[in-house]
């Protein structure tokens, strides 16, 4: 494999990643806080649809987004009222969602565009465009340093950068600040906490309300940052892989970096049969590579890389009077 | 209460006594809707088409639910209707069940195959549209290198890319036919963004006409193609006008035509298994205003050169589900 091959490679692992990794850290906020949630998968679809026909409407992506990240925050109300307010089942709230985006988008898409169940092709600023980071032209001739800036580095849409960005800002958020303290201890035990005199509801609701904007994003960059537009079930299963990924990443948001990027790097080089040939020697079938970021977590989970142990209070309603 | 079963009653028998009259043919359209621009779209096509030559009328239903298949089936066999052509191999499980209860009934299943002596199962030889676009792919091709991007690994859509390989030999034995899958659940189906991270793959591999047999995961490979500044080939219905002036041209499968057919043949159509290939303009390629710059004289030449010798059995494209193998291309 030569220096440019892994360069594509890796720039694509990037553009993978980017949809798991704002999933997976949405997931963290909302399970930190004792929220289980497989409802990211819906929560992103909801969001991808909402982007990409607002977007088609109005012709500016930025409003396009901020409606995809209101219909992901709607759905997490769903989700917080079900769970929290009603102390009903975290696992079948989060099915519901999922069913429910997965059947809403193609609906509403079909009766507003009738174009069978599909959001019209955005072109110009209806689109994320790729953003060339400063100096990258100027760079690109100093060896390999130049070539990782101009191609890997620069060239992304915003929403990578944000995603990047978003997890120093989530461990800062979770572990440097009061309300990160708080919201760690209501995953743990949120009668401690309800005994300090602090909101179990609220703390929950603002995770909850977190995670809802983190997937509204995810959601966005997949239909108008990767896509020019929603095709139905477009997150093909990324809310799912988000979740094996918190799981391998032990509810950490450094870790679930490392996680998401590990696991966009197997889907990139599924897209490369050819590549892993003449890197390794032999044929490595494309299914195995797919199957890969489960077989990984299970491995994780059974405990042979070190324990994986979730927010102790997770998927427990709190009730404050037994 | 009584009312309303009153009112329905009513209806459900004026609209019985208005049909037993006729013997008008009707359509079914699946849950994509007439106007989805693709499958149900071009039946539509083929009825109205029908219907403005023949100055006939005919009847016809938009599903809402799977649960209706049933339903509007034995609602059109009782009104009379006939032939009663459904669109989709959604239809073959009821239609499997229902053909037996009224044997005076012929239906039409498009893309299925029921076997029941009242059912004509139409199917398309979707090799034969490919090796056609394979040859374009090939003279359109400069680098030398062409890409295939399937949905589902399955044999169906190995066979497109089997006559799609076999058409761009045929024009330059040396080219290079990169293939990719999507992935092997239904999932793949929908994966716009693995269809254009794919797509990026094979440019980069050298590849400049890339043909997308995928479904909706199609829509991102014409995308990236279009972004790209290379070549795209639609599949299914004329896909040309989703990215004007990249896309190279569509394989189409006429289902326009088999309706109309079916529609013409009327009360004593000939059931039983209906191929739809090159020799009776049941698949072929899409030329319209979105495209006709990109289409060459040569490309036509050949396109029609190779029709007259696949009708004619002169040239056999390879069927991928005949033998589960492919002499032109490696999977």
């Amino acid at each position: 494999m030569d220096f440019l091959t892994l360069l594509q490679v890796l720039d694509t692992t990037i553009r993978l990643a980017t949809p798991l990794l704002l999933a997976c850290l949405a997931g963290l906020f909302s399970e930190r806080a004792g929220i289980f949630d497989i409802g990211l998968e819906g929560k992103m679809l909801a969001s991808a649809f909402l982007s990409a026909a607002v977007a088609a409407a109005t012709g500016s992506v930025l409003i396009g987004a901020a409606a995809g990240i209101g219909a992901a925050l709607l759905l997490s109300g769903i989700h917080g009222l079900a769970s929290i307010t009603f102390r009903g089942n975290q696992l079948i709230s989060g099915v519901a969602i999922n069913f429910l985006a997965a059947g809403l988008t193609v609906v509403i898409a079909q009766s507003w565009f009738g174009q069978g169940g599909r959001t019209p092709q955005l072109s110009g600023n209806a689109r994320f465009e790729t953003i060339t980071l400063p100096l990258a032209a100027e760079l690109r001739d100093i060896p390999i340093l130049g070539p990782i800036y101009a191609e890997l580095i620069s060239g992304h849409t915003l929403l990578v950068y944000v995603a990047l960005l978003a997890v120093p800002l989530t461990w800062w958020v979770l572990f440097r600040t009061r309300f990160g303290l708080r919201l760690r201890a209501v995953g743990e035990n949120p009668a401690a906490v309800d005994t300090a005199g602090v909101s179990v509801v609220g703390l929950r609701f603002a995770a909850v309300a977190i995670c809802g904007l983190l997937t509204g994003l995810a959601g966005a960059y997949l239909s108008t940052g990767l896509q020019a537009g929603f095709v139905k079930d477009m997150t093909a299963g990324r809310g799912y892989i988000a979740l094996a990924a918190l799981i391998f990443a032990k509810w950490r948001p450094w870790y679930a970096l490392g996680a998401c990027l590990l696991f966009g790097f197997l889907q990139a080089l599924a897209l490369r049969p050819d590549v892993i040939e003449s890197t390794i020697g032999f044929e490595v079938g494309v299914q195995l590579l797919d199957a890969l970021p489960y077989i990984l977590t299970v491995v994780i989970l059974a405990g042979f890389v070190g324990r994986a142990i979730p927010p102790r209070a997770g998927g427990e309603p709190y009730v404050k009077e037994r | 209460m009584t009312h309303l079963a009153k009112f329905l009653g009513a209806t459900a028998a004026l609209a019985l006594s208005a049909g037993a009259a006729l013997a008008d043919p009707a359509l079914i359209f699946d849950l994509g809707g007439k106007f989805d621009k693709s499958f149900n779209e071009s039946a539509h096509n083929g009825a109205t088409r029908w219907a403005e030559e023949t100055g006939n009328s005919y009847a016809e239903v938009e599903l809402q639910s799977d649960a209706q298949r049933e339903q509007a089936l034995r609602r059109f066999a009782e009104a009379g209707n006939n032939p009663i052509v459904t669109v989709g191999f959604s239809f073959m499980t009821p239609l499997e069940e229902i053909a037996g209860d009224y044997p005076e009934t012929n239906f039409v299943i498009i893309d299925g195959v029921v076997d029941q002596p009242n059912v004509r199962s139409v199917v398309f030889n979707e090799h034969e549209g490919s090796y056609l676009v394979g040859q374009m792919a090939a003279m359109a091709s400069e680098s030398g290198t062409i890409g295939f991007i399937g949905g589902m690994d399955i044999p169906l859509i190995r066979k497109f890319a089997c006559g799609y390989a076999q058409g761009a030999k045929a024009v330059n034995p040396d080219i290079t036919v990169l293939s990719n899958m999507t992935g092997t659940t239904p999932a793949a189906w929908n994966d716009p963004v693995k269809g254009s991270e794919l797509t990026k793959a094979q440019i980069s591999q050298g590849a400049d006409v890339v043909y997308a047999a995928a479904g909706g995961t199609g829509i991102g490979v014409l995308q990236t193609a279009a972004d790209e500044g290379k070549l795209s080939i639609g599949v299914d219905s004329n896909q040309n006008y989703l990215q004007p002036g990249s896309v190279l041209t569509s394989m189409v499968k006429r289902v326009d035509n088999a309706v109309y057919d079916a529609f013409q043949a009327g009360e004593n159509i000939e059931t039983g298994f209906y191929v739809m290939g090159v020799d009776n303009e049941g698949v072929g390629i899409a030329v319209d205003e979105h495209n006709e710059a990109l289409v060459t004289e040569e490309m036509t030449a050949a396109v029609e050169d190779a029709k007259a010798k696949i009708a004619s059995g002169e040239i056999e494209v390879h069927d991928y589900m005949s033998d589960e193998g492919c002499p032109s291309l490696d999977f």
